[in-house]
């Protein structure tokens, strides 16, 4: 629009825009502590916003890890008829081991049932007042891998149960499921929490940059009077909302070790009482940079929505 | 340079401020705008500075039909428009030397390229070894300088000062206007809002007079439309 000739070459102008670009950047970066109260609080609010869904997430984790291998467990237990023969037995076995979804079936006949019962449950002396022995033949079959899944063994278990040998059946996966569906509420919350919360710090570190704009409204339309365009006033505050993304990452790694650490002791002395080795795991080194990004995104739409709205409503 | 034709500008509410001006202002041409506090100067000067736009008519600077002239270049445009105000309009917690640097940051100069040109600014209005200064520590002549020196240290082609004398002593004044005219004397166009007759008078450049929003002479002034006004 300019009449007059560039005084520049263009590649010059592109490097003095990223030169002018750092320049904003470290610039916004001593306006923070220009007003470090300010700016404290809204990293502070914005990195413990941010702690809050990471830990949940980390507590998710952690449960998704301990029941990966419970998951695995999935075992059909056929309790078959009283009246069938040994041989009738063995014959069902086979086929139900030929079927393309089961990977191996065992059989618990009656006799070895009570022997183990006896051996192990600690009723011994009380089963030989029995006439007869009272359990019945079992099939325990193993699905497929990929059949293991509580609704894939759910389906076998009901087409197993419709075998005229079979008396009953068993899945125990319920209380699998009911433990999957726990992690899935919590999720689900977690989910619900973290977008209601990165919506608030969006709103927040909008609301900071905005005060700012208008503590700055002279500045502003003086700039704007000597030909500055808004995308040029807009960048320090653009960077300040980066900023408070930047460090408000850092703020919510730390915090989020903190109570990892806080809730890993708890944990442990759960499990030791368990005898188990279990280890609460807090965030991975990926984890931590989306953390860190998710953020810096936040800081920065924050800052966006406010500059957008009240630099160019300035005007002198 | 500047070309008004047949511009009124209507505010919300009836008030008109400008009806019907016509002027041109040559390349090069220095010229002084008076009349009354609400005869339209600063609507007129608004107006060339696209702090407003004009209801009706056709306002023309540089070249450019300022009703062509988007959201999005106003910005530009106004790199060729120096503009010194009454109030002087510094960034009071930035140096001297800061602001008077502003345009040549927003235009994209480096520090190094920008130390010459402000050090050359700052000579010519007389306030060298000023740099490190920061406005309140000058005087009120001292400060409308450094708005002198901010508007011309990019060399925009078009100079307009709103009231630049409005609060200093007549020697001062003087100075001021002395200075408008050595930009003058380099090609620079120059038009000056001012309601002081006293000065147009001695200074004898063409003088447009606005009386309630009317363009009522544009002419040389003498002595005796002073007491017309």
């Amino acid at each position: 629009m300019s009449s007059r000739p560039h005084k520049m070459p263009i590649w010059r102008r592109f490097v003095m825009f990223w030169v002018h670009n750092l320049q904003q950047a470290v610039g916004s970066l001593g306006e923070l502590s220009r007003a470090p109260w300010a700016s404290l609080m809204t990293i502070a609010v914005l990195g413990l916003s941010l702690t809050l869904p990471s830990t949940l997430y980390v507590v998710v984790k952690n449960s998704q890890a301990a029941t990966m291998g419970l998951n695995d467990a999935a075992e059909i237990s056929l309790f078959l008829h009283k009246d069938l023969q040994r041989a009738e037995v063995e014959t069902f076995a086979k086929r139900v081991e030929l079927r393309n979804d089961v990977e191996k079936v065992e059989i618990i006949f009656r006799d070895a049932g009570l022997r183990d019962f006896r051996a192990t449950s600690g009723f011994g002396s009380a089963l030989d007042y029995l006439e007869r022995n009272p359990l019945p033949d079992v099939l325990v079959v193993t699905p497929l891998a990929e059949h293991k899944s509580a609704d894939r063994a759910r389906a076998l278990l009901a087409q197993l149960q419709q075998e005229r040998e079979v008396s009953s059946a068993s899945l125990d996966v319920q209380w699998l499921e009911r433990l999957q569906a726990l992690v899935r509420l919590v999720e689900d919350v977690l989910g619900a929490l973290a977008v209601l919360l990165c919506a608030a710090v969006v709103l927040i570190v909008g609301n900071t940059i905005r005060l700012m704009i208008l503590n700055r409204r002279d500045e502003i339309v003086i700039m704007k009077l000597v030909g500055a365009t808004d995308g040029y006033i807009q960048r320090p505050f653009l960077y300040t909302g980066f900023w408070y993304g930047f460090i408000g990452g850092v703020v919510a790694w730390i915090a989020t070790a903190l109570l990892v650490f806080w809730i890993g002791r708890a944990v442990s002395g759960v499990t030791e009482l368990y005898d188990s080795s279990f280890r609460l795991l807090g965030l991975n080194f990926n984890e931590l940079m989306v953390l860190w990004l998710i953020a810096i995104i936040l800081g920065l739409s924050g800052s966006y929505i406010a500059v957008r709205r009240h630099v160019a409503a300035i005007e002198p | 340079m500047i070309h008004f034709e047949q511009v009124s500008k209507n505010y919300p509410g009836g008030f008109t401020a400008l009806k019907n001006v016509s002027f041109r202002l040559e390349r090069g041409e220095m010229a002084f705008l008076t009349g009354h506090s609400g005869a339209g100067k600063s609507t007129l000067l608004r107006l060339i500075s696209l702090m407003e736009r004009a209801t009706v008519g056709r306002v023309a600077i540089n070249g450019h039909d300022l009703r062509k002239v988007g959201r999005k270049q106003v910005p530009y445009l106004r790199r060729d428009i120096g503009i010194i105000f009454q109030d002087h309009r510094l960034l009071l917690e930035k140096t001297i030397f800061d602001n008077v640097a502003l345009p040549l940051y927003i235009e994209g100069y480096t520090q190094g390229e920008a130390r010459k040109r402000v050090q050359a600014a700052l000579d010519k209005v007389g306030l060298a070894g000023k740099e490190r200064h920061f406005p309140m520590m000058l005087s009120g002549g001292e400060q409308q300088r450094v708005g002198i020196a901010r508007a011309i240290v990019n060399k925009p082609p078009l100079l307009l000062a709103d009231e630049p004398t409005g609060n200093l002593d007549p020697k001062l004044s003087m100075e001021i206007m002395r200075l408008f005219e050595s930009f003058n004397d380099v090609g620079v166009s120059v038009l000056i809002a001012t309601h002081d007759l006293g000065l147009i008078a001695r200074m004898r450049y063409r003088t447009l007079s606005l009386k309630e929003g009317e363009m009522i002479s544009d002419g040389l002034a003498h002595q005796g439309e002073a007491h017309h006004e």
